[in-house]
């Protein structure tokens, strides 16, 4: 990871200084070392702060609309730094005519999984104040107020990157990355079997534990790049829904399997959702769930494997399934 | 700690029969696990209290001010309407284990709700409740409560907690603490060979000196023990801190959610909504958050159309307009929430340091 991090931040202020680009949006040191923020760097100057290292597992796609820094083309050329998944969230972006390809620079940075610091305090360790990474990238050392301590990579990671969906860049301009070759990890669909082993009234009760949780901050909603509208339809104060909070338990399902299928078909399972999540609700297991039904009805299908698709859900062909058999499936 | 029969201990594994004890007459609010994560739930047979765990996901301050409340119901009965208020909370409670940090939080929140006009509901709610406090364990890195004088040593509330190995010490600091473990006084303990809560003698109030001791150690080597306040406050100009340029790098990358006001236990703002459900209408209050785009929306708009000016909005409110309302006191408590869980890793530690004083660097 060190050999690829120094490549990009050189890399990138070549870019700068060049005049590739005319700022970048990469990701700037914390106030630790875990907290690793988007941001976007106008300087040459302040690209000092620019970082790429194990805890930088933010989506930069979505920050690309968000600031509308790349429909706006008299601004110049944008850099942006990719991994391989976030790549898929690009070309969806693409797709959905948010973005505009040519004030983009895409730098596709190489990644071998993202860590997670929710998961390190998970283990119990407390006050963590610094990790180095040992040379084959396998351990770290977290040292702490308490002492220090050894913790196993793959224990920490993202969420998303234990099921990584393969290292390959679908969309850049330029590659800093070793291991492009590698493809997925293991099987990200089983926690959907799991779920769809269990009797109706368990997967409720799972369910109803997990979202009993939410409280309405809507920071899945505002971090998905899937979530492109301009103006969502809990925002708008017109539409009656607009409640800001569960004011009943109905209310609290409503708003994440409305948004969960309002993506169903556009989320590239990037795994945002669930990574922001303030309250740890597993919310990829919606999506994932629409993906692999997507998948077995329509056949393979992975949005944002390249710009310019069509889904499945927005176009027909005269043998797809009826509605009926979805609903069969869902069990009684 | 002073030695006149108010400080009390109880054995850690004889909690369970104190929440037990206390939940014949109340609930008993403590920090119980759900799905991976710590929220203020009520004590049932089968939970028991985690001292390791720091902070709730969400401060207690929901327990006073929840993040919905009914305020007015309405019923269409064929052609007459009904419209009754909600009467407010009038049920006793205990909140159980809250650290210093949220204890001063509760005490932001009062010099707005409960200064005139008087906010009625959650009066009842702080009339009704008694809060027992517990000294946090080992801080996390992401702690600054010190920058805001909070002595997290002394965690305040109706009783305060020291946990001294196998023993927990109570001492009740108010009427209303003293009366709660007076209720329970007659309780025997679950080896049947003495009281539940038995006075604490020297040694046990030694033992707790030591321990907050040692905590204190800990707090002057958190990374954010330097933080000041230093160049915020009621003495600091409003409009040169307004008119900052760093505003917008600040918030660049802000994507607007409130997960940084909802996790906040000083936050306060709240909107006033109604639900329709054909045949009833309730009218509530729920959380609010500055950083949303319908944020104190008017006829005319947002009187803050850019997501830079909501953000300014939430630090000033808790660095510049809450001092300036409240005699110089911030309405930050450094627990450090916003510090985990802000999805772009943005919070009140970066923007003081940027905008501080110079010592902050």
């Amino acid at each position: 990871m060190q050999a690829v991090s120094k490549k990009v931040l050189d890399r990138a202020r070549e870019l700068m200084r060049d005049g590739t680009v005319s700022r970048v949006a990469g990701w700037k040191a914390g106030e630790f070392f875990y907290d690793c923020e988007p941001a976007l760097f106008e300087t040459e100057e302040s690209l000092k702060d620019l970082v790429y290292n194990r805890f930088c597992a933010a989506n930069l796609s979505k920050f690309l609309i968000t600031n509308d820094i790349a429909s706006v083309a008299d601004r110049g050329r944008t850099l942006v730094l990719l991994k391989p998944c976030d790549t898929y969230s690009f070309n969806q972006l693409l797709t959905e005519h948010r973005l505009s390809r040519d004030n983009v620079y895409i730098l596709g940075v190489g990644c071998e999984g993202m860590c997670d610091v929710d998961r390190i305090r998970a283990l119990g360790i407390k006050g963590i104040t610094g990790v180095d990474e040992s040379e084959d990238g396998k351990k770290l050392t977290v040292r702490t107020l308490y002492g220090d301590g050894e913790i196993d990579v793959d224990g920490v990671l993202v969420n998303k990157c234990e099921t990584c969906k393969g290292k390959a860049h679908k969309i850049f301009d330029e590659l800093i990355s070793d291991n492009e070759e590698e493809g997925p990890r293991g099987d990200r669909f089983e926690c959907v079997r799991e779920l769809e082993s269990m009797a109706p009234a368990e997967r409720f009760a799972f369910w109803q534990k997990e979202l009993s949780k939410c409280i309405r901050c809507n920071a899945c909603r505002n971090a998905c790049p899937a979530c492109s509208c301009r103006k969502c339809v809990f925002d708008n104060n017109a539409s009656g829904i607009a409640s800001k909070a569960n004011t009943d338990s109905f209310e609290e399902k409503l708003f994440h399997i409305i948004r969960a299928f309002h993506v169903a078909g556009r989320c590239t399972d990037c795994g945002e959702c669930s990574r922001v999540c303030p309250q740890g609700i597993p919310l990829h297991l919606f999506n994932r769930k629409y993906i692999k039904d997507i998948n077995e009805f329509y056949g393979e299908f992975a949005a944002g494997e390249e710009a310019g698709q069509r889904g499945p859900l927005i176009s027909f062909e005269a043998g797809d399934r009826e509605p009926n058999s979805v609903s069969d499936k869902g069990g009684d | 700690m002073a030695v006149n029969g108010s400080v009390k201990k109880i054995r850690m594994s004889d909690l369970d029969r104190f929440f037990s004890a206390l939940s014949l007459t109340q609930k008993v609010y403590l920090p119980v696990e759900k799905a991976g994560q710590y929220d203020y739930a009520p004590w049932e047979p089968g939970v028991s209290y985690d001292p390791e765990e720091l902070h709730t996901v969400k401060s207690a301050k929901g327990l006073f001010f929840p993040q919905s409340e009914d305020l007015i119901k309405y019923r269409r009965e064929g052609l007459s309407l009904a419209i009754g208020p909600v009467a407010p909370e009038d049920e006793e409670f205990v909140v159980f284990g809250v650290r210093a940090c949220d204890v001063k939080g509760f005490e932001v929140l009062d010099r707005v709700f409960l200064t005139d006009p008087v906010d009625t509901y959650y009066k009842a709610r702080r009339d009704h409740g008694t809060v027992i406090s517990v000294m946090c364990p080992k801080p996390e890195e992401t702690c600054f409560c010190g920058t805001f004088g909070i002595e997290a040593e002394a965690p305040g509330g109706d009783v305060q907690c020291f946990i001294t190995g196998e023993d927990m010490l109570m001492e009740a600091l108010t009427e209303k603490g003293e009366a709660l473990l007076e209720s329970v006084s007659g309780v025997g303990n679950t080896n049947g060979d003495g009281a539940l809560l038995p006075a604490a003698d020297e040694t046990d109030l030694k033992a707790a000196e030591e321990v907050k001791e040692a905590h204190r150690e800990i707090m002057k080597k958190l990374p954010l023990a330097g933080l000041t306040t230093e160049g915020f406050g009621k003495d600091a100009d409003l409009l040169t801190l307004f008119d900052r340029p760093e505003w917008k790098e600040l918030s660049a990358t802000c994507l607007g959610c409130g997960t940084c006001t909802f996790v906040c236990p000083t936050c306060q703002c709240y909107d006033i909504r109604e639900y329709d459900t054909g045949r009833d209408i309730r009218r509530f209050r729920v959380w609010d958050s500055c950083m949303y785009s319908d944020f104190t929306m008017m006829a005319h708009g947002s009187p803050r159309p850019e997501q830079f000016q909501r953000f300014r909005q939430r630090f000033m409110h808790k660095l510049k307009y809450y001092p300036d309302n409240y005699e110089g006191a911030f309405s930050c408590v450094g627990c450090g929430r916003c510090l985990k869980k802000c999805p772009s890793s943005l919070n009140i530690a970066k923007v003081m340091k940027k905008l501080g004083g110079a010592d902050n660097d």
